[in-house]
């Protein structure tokens, strides 16, 4: 049996004291949860999780990244106050307003201890271009490919990576396209039976555009 | 051949008299060894390899010569998903094809972008680029409707004329073989389209 989360968090925090971690809470039944780290010594950490005797995560599954936008979070609080000398309960509505950031997931598990997985995340500070994480291919070689990919969709670039270049767009493209607001060439054409997002799109085709566009201004030429 | 009454030319040839046209002779050559060029890009190769082998066995119609090299194929079939990424490539091949050749879009993906049509990164169908001969529908489509669609492309080859004005395309001096490549742009490729090739259907408002 693998230790537990707050064991592993804090035999980190033992080997690499600056480390500031968190434990990210997971309310699906999986119940999977997840270790943030801080950019400035992921890779330190990254290290004893691969070499600790206990723990041996010699295998780097999956990488993969997440586009959180910038949200508003809403919480209710019930407070005391005295209405007309008389005490009573109202409940206060405050909005927090959290910022948008990039995400790397990595899944990490133990061939020679056969265990796992320990599910660690690095957040960009900001969605802006240019955000930056550590790479973490120096420790576990597999993520090469796989940060490649989330740079190439993503847009974050990993320092410390050896070959960060697009791997599946083309080297000449701009966009990130698995990021939410991600705009598409405008290329509709005509569909004999659209529906839900199709539906959508052929409706301002037919509608909302009277000049030519798209499909119509390339066979216009 | 329509000077030849086909009456005649019946009864000839049950007198041991048979009598032929260079063009009749000539399609008839080319029909029986169309030679495809190696490639595949998704699903649907695996329907050409099986077509290819010995339960299909597409030898039978002299097509067996799969080449590695487009300089030494005639055929062309498009078997599988194009992506975007790929599209200036098949283009390339295309292109460095010698004359005559002909293309089979193999599958819904080849023909229109099939289940990923919606997609950012994949072409809409390769007649945007190049001329399609035959289109096969299907998701993938079994290896009789690629034998048929052989067959189709045989009979094609035979009504191919060699002199006159509705000769083949490539025996026409002012027609293109070539056909550009597109470019890697900053969010499509450049053109989106060959205008020349391609007309996209007409948007119907109500």
């Amino acid at each position: 049996m693998m230790e537990s989360l707050d064991q592993i968090k804090s035999r980190i925090e033992g080997a690499v004291p600056e480390a500031k971690i968190e434990i990210v809470q997971n309310g699906s039944p999986s119940q999977q949860q997840s270790l943030l780290l801080d950019s400035e010594h992921a890779l330190a950490i990254g290290k004893f999780l691969r070499d600790d005797p206990a723990l041996r995560l010699d295998f780097c599954s999956n990488v993969t990244g997440v586009d959180w936008l910038d949200r508003i979070v809403k919480k209710t609080i019930k407070i005391k106050t005295a209405v007309d000398g008389v005490e009573k309960e109202v409940d206060q509505t405050t909005e927090e307003k959290i910022p948008g950031y990039l995400e790397a997931v990595y899944h990490f598990y133990s061939i020679a201890l056969k265990h796992g997985p320990v599910i660690i995340r690095m957040r960009t500070a900001d969605r802006a271009e240019g955000a930056r994480l550590p790479s973490l291919t120096p420790v576990w070689r597999s993520a090469e490919f796989q940060e490649r990919e989330i740079f190439d969709l993503y847009g974050i670039r990993f320092d410390g990576h050896p070959d960060l270049r697009r791997i599946l767009m083309w080297d000449e493209f701009e966009d990130y396209p698995m990021r939410k607001d991600y705009v598409q060439p405008d290329d509709f054409e005509w569909e004999p039976t659209p529906h839900d997002e199709v539906l959508a799109r052929a409706k301002q085709h037919y509608t909302l555009r009277p000049e030519l566009d798209g499909a119509e201004a390339l066979r216009k030429g | 051949m329509s000077e030849i009454d086909e009456k005649l030319r019946t009864e000839l040839q049950r007198q041991g008299v048979w009598v032929t046209s260079m063009q009749e002779l000539y399609n008839w050559g080319r029909k029986n060894s169309i030679w495809p060029l190696q490639f595949g890009l998704a699903c649907c190769a695996i329907e050409m390899i099986a077509t290819a082998a010995s339960r299909y066995d597409i030898a039978r119609f002299g097509g067996e010569v799969f080449r590695p090299s487009p300089r030494q194929a005639d055929l062309m079939i498009v078997a599988g998903t194009v992506t975007k990424k790929m599209a200036p490539q098949i283009v390339r091949l295309y292109n460095q094809m010698a004359d005559p050749k002909y293309v089979i879009a193999m599958g819904a993906c080849a023909i229109s972008g099939g289940p990923f049509k919606q997609g950012y990164n994949v072409l809409k169908g390769i007649d945007r680029y190049i001329p399609v001969d035959v289109y096969i529908p299907g998701c993938p489509p079994r290896p009789e409707a690629l034998l048929h669609a052989f067959m189709e492309l045989q009979r094609k080859i035979d009504e191919q004329k060699l002199t006159g004005a509705n000769k083949a395309e490539h025996l026409k001096t002012d027609q293109p073989s070539e056909f550009p490549v597109p470019k890697f742009g900053e969010h499509d490729l450049e053109p989106a389209a060959n205008c020349a090739v391609f007309q996209p259907p007409v948007i119907e408002r109500t």
